[in-house]
């Protein structure tokens, strides 16, 4: 998510840019250093989806299924791992009545078991 | 034993519970906890917590109980076929999926996959595995090797036959499931009730039609309800779920389309209502994700979801709510004024991505574009103009005023009641419900056979309506003579999705504010309108009874008649023809029909067919069609390309079968029209006033093409009864025009004994037929001929003045 700050940032305005950096300011201030790990792994997740999709446009996608797999595995990731930020971030405590975060986390990892078992059925 | 058991366990979420409270009560053995929730109950307010205890576990019980009891008379409703003809599977497309799966059975799952049936489709052959909804057969042949496992022998046959009923109970459960999410208990249980007997439901699953709509139901209602559960909790786990039983859906019926997209559409239609919560942003990422790479598992549906229209609303609204749902962070994160300043940015810079993007993938052709069968759901004139075979299918007309009410009766007037209900006192999953009500009414009005996916949803907003009257009605009767029933529908009473697990509170105030808004009404109007309702209760089963035994109970394999008397004929002849190819065929004979039979050929009689119900290859079918309906020379040209053996064709003009094949011709005169126009032209078939018509006044190309002599070879001769001509069609009340048909490449092999099915057999080429023609076309020879006839019969006639003769009559001959 801050990679996505940090990229719309780039085409703004002069306005804009003071915008992100009150922003970035508040998130490294206000954050829990959890989220800020979470918030990493987020990053590095799409940055692989973002380097797989270039590579596709570069090389070409021949073995499709291969490509899909790969992709979908990343923004599956980032889906979830999104999920599971939301979940444990203490700001929507009232949201998730029912889910603690230790709850959430082993629903991530559940999540995530079955999303790569079908990408390693699907990669062929 | 099913209309006994219908109407009886109708009654039970209202007003009989008392009689099955009893009776659990006696099974149960908690006498004296019958009487302490009573008294309890009764005391109200006072031993609060100690009377809802106990009442929780009567009606956990009771639930149980109705439960289980739709189970049971929705699996014995739907087993007249069964008693009255015998285990056996029905019409077409149960033939095969039968057939599949008695291959994955006996050859393994691997081999199932991979399996390449060189009997259908000659020459080409298909590719079952990649051209299968698997999930079907895969379930049966599950089943089967479970049962097998535990050392219960039984058939593979058995299992097909009664797969749709037992998975018709699992589908009231899950019916049940989703109304108690979206309402309460109470009407979860109606719900499951309507589900179990309703025709519109039984019409595709009853014991022997073994299809993929049987258990795609459950699998449809199932999702449902977990992704109502998902969007209620916000937890991945129930969207995983959700995910997985999206996956069986796909792997079951190509209706899961439905899914992917009515869920898309119920999320932007939240965002739209301002109603996005987090809640949805998880269930819906997770669940198009996750569901998008697991529908691709299988093998049929590949990278369609990524490739076509279908599908692409639902990528829409994923890119859609990731951008809402992180412009709603950002929201959270900065003022009003920053935020401005990056929303229009935003939006504006995402909108135009996805539709360049879009524009771009379909102008590339990495897109394909919405097919037919889908352009027919919108615009309902267009198979009829394009696509001809899709029209030929009886269950994709539009459906009929009286087939919503045949098929759904009194829940068909109830259920915009039910929907009024939901629309009232919205919430997040009544937007659901709603959305599919009205999508599915739609559809259902487009094709009949869409009509599945309308039944439903009309069950449980029906039974959201009655629960609603019956609980306003019913409310005070309770209070005084069932505590346990007044309790249980108390608890359904709970509207906030987040408040599931706090019972008192909510009981509490129900009962208060059903106090205050039944003190005008009378005892007198109240007993008649619960008397009204379970009036019409009662006359929906009856009516769901009579339905079921005498629409949707005929395998429509083998026939059944009835005589004055009220007895009954078994008309065996399909079954009779299938088993003389069987038995009198060479192994790898190929018998050209149309489409319709070819199901039942390769499993029947397990020969090779030129066409099947697949019906994935119009030009063969269109092939198919013209061999009908050219005359027999043309046809003889054709079928030798095709290297056809047999033909089958059936026949109804004997018994008044209306289903046959003359009934059916004007389709493959169209559909072989699209594909040969310059042959064929389908005005040549009706009369210049144009009728279509068999007797004397039909048209000539008609009266002389293959089907028309195949149906009624030596028809002519048959005289049925003495009130009418020989040659009487009984089907279309008509004496045949060309009674006297003659075959020149054909020869009649077999004919049932009602005539429904006959058989012919392509003659080989004939070598002396064709030095037969010769010889009287050549232009020596009629000079030769005539003379040495002539002279030689002359000859021998005329023995007494033979010179005399001779020599007058030449001159005489030449002067002629």
């Amino acid at each position: 998510m801050s990679g996505a700050a940090s990229g719309s940032a780039g085409s703004g305005a002069g306005s804009v840019g003071s915008v992100v950096r009150r922003f970035l300011a508040e998130y490294s201030s206000g954050t829990p250093s959890r989220l800020k790990v979470l918030d990493a792994y987020l990053l590095y997740v799409m940055l692989t989806g973002a380097l797989q999709f270039g590579y596709c446009l570069g090389v070409g996608t021949f073995p499709f299924n291969s490509f899909l797999s790969g992709f979908i595995s990343a923004v599956g990731s980032f889906i979830l791992g999104v999920c599971l930020r939301i979940q444990i971030n203490p700001q929507n405590k009232g949201e998730f009545q029912g889910i603690s975060p230790e709850r959430a986390f082993a629903d991530f990892l559940f999540a995530s078991t079955i999303l790569h078992l079908v990408v390693i059925n699907f990669v062929g | 034993m099913a209309e006994h058991s219908a109407p009886d366990h109708k009654h039970k979420p209202g007003a009989a519970a008392s009689s099955s409270a009893s009776s659990s009560n006696s099974a149960g053995g908690g006498s004296q906890a019958l009487a302490n929730s009573r008294g309890a109950a009764a005391g109200g307010g006072g031993g609060l917590s100690g009377g809802l205890s106990q009442p929780a576990g009567w009606q956990s019980l009771l639930s149980f109980t109705i439960l289980f009891l739709a189970w049971l008379a929705g699996f014995s409703s739907r087993l007249f076929a069964v008693i009255r003809f015998e285990s056996i599977i029905h019409e077409f497309d149960p033939w095969f999926n039968y057939r599949s799966t008695h291959h994955l059975a006996s050859h393994g799952f691997y081999e199932f996959l991979n399996w390449f049936d060189e009997r259908a489709w000659y020459p080409l052959g298909r590719i079952v595995g990649g051209t299968v909804y698997p999930g079907l057969m895969v379930t049966a042949g599950l089943i089967h090797w479970i049962l097998n496992m535990l050392n219960i022998t039984v058939h593979i046959r058995d299992v097909c036959v009664f797969l749709a009923p037992v998975f018709s109970g699992l589908t009231s459960i899950s019916t049940f499931l989703l109304t108690r999410e979206l309402w309460n208990q109470g009407a979860g249980l109606l719900a499951a009730c309507f589900i179990a007997i309703v025709p519109g439901y039984i019409s595709r699953s009853v014991a022997g039609s073994f299809d993929n709509e049987g258990i795609a139901i459950f699998a449809l209602q199932f999702t449902y309800y977990l992704w109502v559960k998902s969007v209620k909790t916000g937890s991945v786990f129930w969207t995983i779920c959700c995910c997985l039983s999206y996956f069986y859906m796909v792997s079951a019926w190509g209706g899961y389309v439905f899914i992917i997209n009515l869920i898309p559409l119920h999320v932007f239609v939240l965002l739209l209502m301002q109603r996005y919560s987090r809640r949805v942003y998880i269930a819906y990422s997770t669940f198009y994700i996750v569901g998008l790479i697991l529908s691709m598992q299988i093998p049929f549906v590949g990278f369609q979801p990524i490739r076509t229209s279908e599908h692409m609303a639902a990528a829409g609204v994923f890119a859609l709510l990731q951008a809402y749902a992180f412009l709603q962070y950002m929201r959270d994160r900065l003022t009003k004024q920053e935020f401005q300043t990056l929303f229009f940015l935003g939006v504006s810079l995402a909108a135009g991505v996805v539709f360049l993007s879009v524009i771009y993938l379909t102008y590339t052709g990495y897109i394909a574009p919405w097919s037919g069968r889908f352009y027919s759901l919108w615009d309902t004139g267009y198979a009829k103009i394009h696509i001809p075979i899709i029209a030929s299918v009886s269950e994709h007309q539009p459906t009929t005023w009286v087939s919503f009410f045949f098929d759904l009766h009194i829940l068909v007037c109830t259920f915009p009641a039910g929907l009024w209900f939901c629309i009232k006192n919205i919430n997040d999953e009544r937007v659901f419900v709603a959305l599919y009500a009205i999508s599915a009414v739609y559809f259902a009005g487009v094709m009949v056979r869409l009509m599945l996916t309308l039944t439903p949803v009309v069950c449980m907003l029906s039974a959201i309506a009655f629960s609603n009257v019956f609980e306003h009605y019913l409310g005070d009767d309770m209070k005084r003579e069932n505590p346990p029933v007044e309790d249980s529908s108390d608890e359904d009473d709970k509207r906030n999705p987040g408040n599931l697990y706090d019972k008192a509170g909510k009981v509490r105030k129900h009962i208060s504010e059903q106090e205050k808004t039944e003190e005008g009404l009378g005892p007198n109007i109240k007993s008649i309108v619960t008397m009204l309702m379970l009036m019409l209760l009662m006359m929906f089963a009856v009516h769901c009874t009579w339905v079921t035994s005498n629409a949707y109970s005929s395998p429509s394999v083998v026939l059944a008649s009835y005589n004055h008397d009220g007895t009954r004929n078994i008309l065996d002849d399909f079954r009779e023809a299938y088993y003389w190819l069987r038995q009198n065929t060479d192994e790898h004979a190929r018998v050209m029909s149309w489409w319709d039979y070819g199901y039942q050929i390769a499993g029947m009689a397990n020969r090779t067919t030129l066409v099947d119900n697949n019906t994935w290859n119009n030009s063969h079918i269109a092939l198919v069609g013209k061999a009908m309906s050219s005359n027999e020379t043309a046809a003889y040209e054709i079928m030798r390309s095709l290297d056809v053996d047999y033909v089958l064709i059936i026949f109804g003009g004997v018994i008044g079968y209306s289903g046959d094949d003359i009934n059916k011709f004007l389709w493959m005169v169209r559909i072989a029209e699209g594909e040969h126009p310059k042959d064929i032209r389908e005005s040549d078939y009706f009369t210049p006033q144009g009728e279509f018509r068999v007797d004397k006044a039909g048209s000539p190309t008609l009266l002389n093409c293959l089907m028309y002599k195949m149906s009624y070879y030596r028809f002519g001769e048959m005289q049925l009864d003495f009130r009418t001509p020989p040659g009487f069609d009984r089907t279309r009340n008509a004496e045949i025009g060309n009674k006297d048909i003659k075959f020149k490449h054909l020869e009649e092999a077999f004919t049932s004994e009602h005539w429904l099915v006959r058989i012919y057999k392509v003659k080989h080429l004939d070598n002396r037929e064709t030095l037969d023609h010769k010889p009287r076309l050549t232009n020596i020879l009629p000079k030769q001929k005539y003379l040495s006839k002539k002279t030689a019969k002359r000859k021998r006639g005329y023995i007494k003045n033979k010179l005399n003769l001779k020599k007058g009559k030449r001159p005489n001959r030449k002067t002629v």
